[in-house]
């Protein structure tokens, strides 16, 4: 397997009071292979969303990405890029979606504009060509009759094929990667499960890397080869997803799965998390997790770093060492 | 385009925004082909005939110097039209330039500009353009529509500013950046267009100011030059006969109130369309 994405101890920060700065990224590290969909999992708040953009160099400002931080594109190193550099890379070799599809659209423009928008920002063709490049595209994400669809503008499609249209935006200049920010989130459920079918099929079909941003595990449980779950800017547990689902072990991870409702069983109340995630200014010492923690002990007070539980299984907590020993003896 | 196509159909619809169009198309075209029909603004055909009051020879009567005032109002309307779109085009222009660029770069480069713009906007226009124009004597028109427009823009590049700034926030912008779009690209194809809307109110707002502000120039005898017919300079030439022949200044003063209304008219329109909630 080729690794075509790697971030090593991404920090991203933010000003706050008094010339200090603070992380709501705070040390993320995950690697993408070719043809894997990766999700990264997590709360509103926990910075999932900077961490994409951080990839493109697109935090907004005055937000930064702090100095140690590593991001290779294969043999890329992307925080080393700037200016023409960067933008050759934007959409080529990284290609976005967003959450909200009714915005993504730029409301004057028709759909063909905005696709070829993408085509003509990275290839040297003609309009004519990026204009059947963009037909293709629209055949490919599934949407009918998309000869007249690309005279459409974006107020004549519902959401579900305005997302999908922003598929195919994101994949003009064909990336290797695909990040999918939340993708589904504003869809109703029948159309959530289209658009991750098409996300899921273009994968296997261009051998696309997806990174899969979303807080809803039902999303993950098909899609994702592996999962990484967030929280307060670090990833806290990672796995493939099957044995994240067989034995979710960090108390923040299982805490997730306790609080999505069940429709077989005994009827129960619902287990939400208590607590909300703190602000990115206000960080808790030590484990980041240990005030909202049912199972945080006085090892909590210092900060764990990512362990193993198991094959291709770590996570970031102390309670790793015991269930290991557990495991073998 | 159809942001600015949208507002302009939207105005269309609305009664007093057809109107003050209409109007403005019919001031226009009465400009733009008026003179070619019309005897000659600047002959005096026979001193005998001057001071007449509106008949059948001349519908708006003869002035002192017995010049036919329809002429004189129909080709001042040209000179005072093409001033005030010349000038509205030039200060729009330099408006949207400076406003796009506060907004999009943002920081030193914004607040430089806009404390540019704060000073500017703290200095009335008419004060800034009397004390040129008083040392200037007989100022070429391309000068004056020149020292208008680039004492209008100011406003304008805040208006716009604010915009950039809104729509900089908008998904497809950020969507343009991830795809590696040009940053020239996502400044004339992404911010622009959607800030059209209320560049347009501005501008057709712009033009009433502009009209009544050359003619208050002209009358004072500071913007267009004699003989050069314009509105403001016929209302001045007539003080002296505005007893004995009040056409002469009553003809040009109603273009200068009929025009002025229609562009607030339609600029009142387009500002509807644009934000329905001031409506």
């Amino acid at each position: 397997m080729t690794t075509v994405l790697e971030v090593n101890n991404l920090r991203v920060s933010f000003p706050g009071p008094a010339h200090s700065r603070f992380c709501p990224v705070d040390g993320v590290s995950f690697s993408l292979q070719r043809g894997e969909t990766l999700a990264l999992v997590g709360e509103s708040g926990c910075g999932k969303s900077l961490t994409s953009l951080a990839l493109l160099q697109l935090i907004p400002a005055p937000g930064r990405i702090e100095s140690g931080s590593g991001i290779r594109l294969g043999d890329t190193d992307v925080l080393a890029l700037k200016g023409e550099a960067l933008r050759r890379i934007r959409g080529r070799r990284i290609g976005m979606i967003f959450q909200d599809p009714m915005t993504s659209l730029n409301p004057v423009f028709t759909v063909e504009a905005q696709i070829t928008e993408g085509i003509l920002a990275h290839f040297r063709i003609s309009k004519a060509e990026a204009r059947d490049r963009a037909l293709q595209l629209l055949q490919e994400v599934g949407i009918p009759d998309p000869g007249e669809r690309l005279k459409a503008y974006p107020h004549q499609l519902s959401g579900g094929m305005r997302q999908r249209v922003m598929i195919a935006i994101a994949l003009s200049a064909e990336p290797e990667i695909l990040v999918a920010d939340e993708p589904t989130t504003a869809l109703d459920v029948t159309v959530q499960a289209q658009i991750l079918e098409v996300l899921d099929d273009l994968r296997a079909r261009r051998g696309m890397a997806v990174l899969l941003i979303t807080h809803d595990l039902g999303i993950v449980a098909g899609r994702a080869d592996r999962v990484a779950v967030m929280y307060a800017g670090q990833i806290v547990e990672e796995a493939s997803t099957p044995r994240l689902f067989a034995s979710p072990s960090h108390p923040y991870t299982q805490g997730l799965f306790a609080s999505v409702p069940r429709i077989t069983g005994p009827l129960q109340r619902l287990n939400p998390i208590r607590g909300s995630v703190p602000a990115a200014s206000a960080w808790p010492t030590g484990c980041r997790f240990r005030p909202r923690c049912p199972k945080a002990f006085d090892r909590s007070e210092v900060e764990p770093p990512l362990l193993p539980v198991g094959p291709d299984h770590r996570m970031r907590c102390w309670l790793a060492e015991q269930t290991k020993e557990t495991g073998h003896g | 385009m159809t942001a600015a196509f949208d507002v302009l159909q939207s105005a269309w619809r609305n009664p007093r925004g057809r109107t003050g169009a209409l109007i403005l198309l019919i001031v226009t075209i009465a400009a733009l082909f008026g003179p070619v029909l019309l005897p000659d603004p600047l002959a005096q055909p026979d001193v005998l005939d001057a001071s007449r009051p509106p008949g059948l020879g001349h519908p708006f009567g003869t002035d002192q110097l017995s010049r036919d005032v329809l002429a004189r109002v129909v080709s001042g309307g040209r000179i005072s039209l093409s001033v005030a779109f010349l000038a509205v085009g030039l200060s729009v222009t330099l408006g949207a330039a400076v406003g796009l660029v506060s907004g999009y770069w943002g920081g030193a480069v914004d607040a430089l500009l806009m404390r540019i713009v704060d000073g500017a906007l703290a200095i009335p226009r008419l004060f800034i353009l009397l004390l040129v124009l008083a040392v200037w004597e007989r100022v070429p028109v391309l000068a004056l529509i020149l020292l208008i427009g680039a004492t209008g823009w100011f406003a304008t590049s805040r208006l716009v500013r604010g915009e950039v700034l809104r729509i900089r926030e908008e998904g497809y912008v950020r969507a343009a950046e991830v795809l590696g779009a040009r940053r020239h690209r996502i400044i004339f194809r992404h911010l622009l267009p959607n800030a059209l809307g209320p560049l347009l109110v501005a501008a057709t707002l712009g033009v009433g100011d502009v009209i009544l502000l050359e003619a208050g120039l002209s009358f004072l005898g500071l913007g267009i030059q004699p003989p050069t017919p314009s509105w403001g300079g016929m209302i001045l030439d007539s003080r002296e006969v505005m007893i004995s022949a009040p056409w002469a200044g009553i003809f040009p003063g109603l273009a200068i109130v009929i025009t002025v209304l229609a562009a607030n008219l339609f600029g009142d329109a387009l500002r509807d369309a644009v934000d329905p909630r001031s409506a």
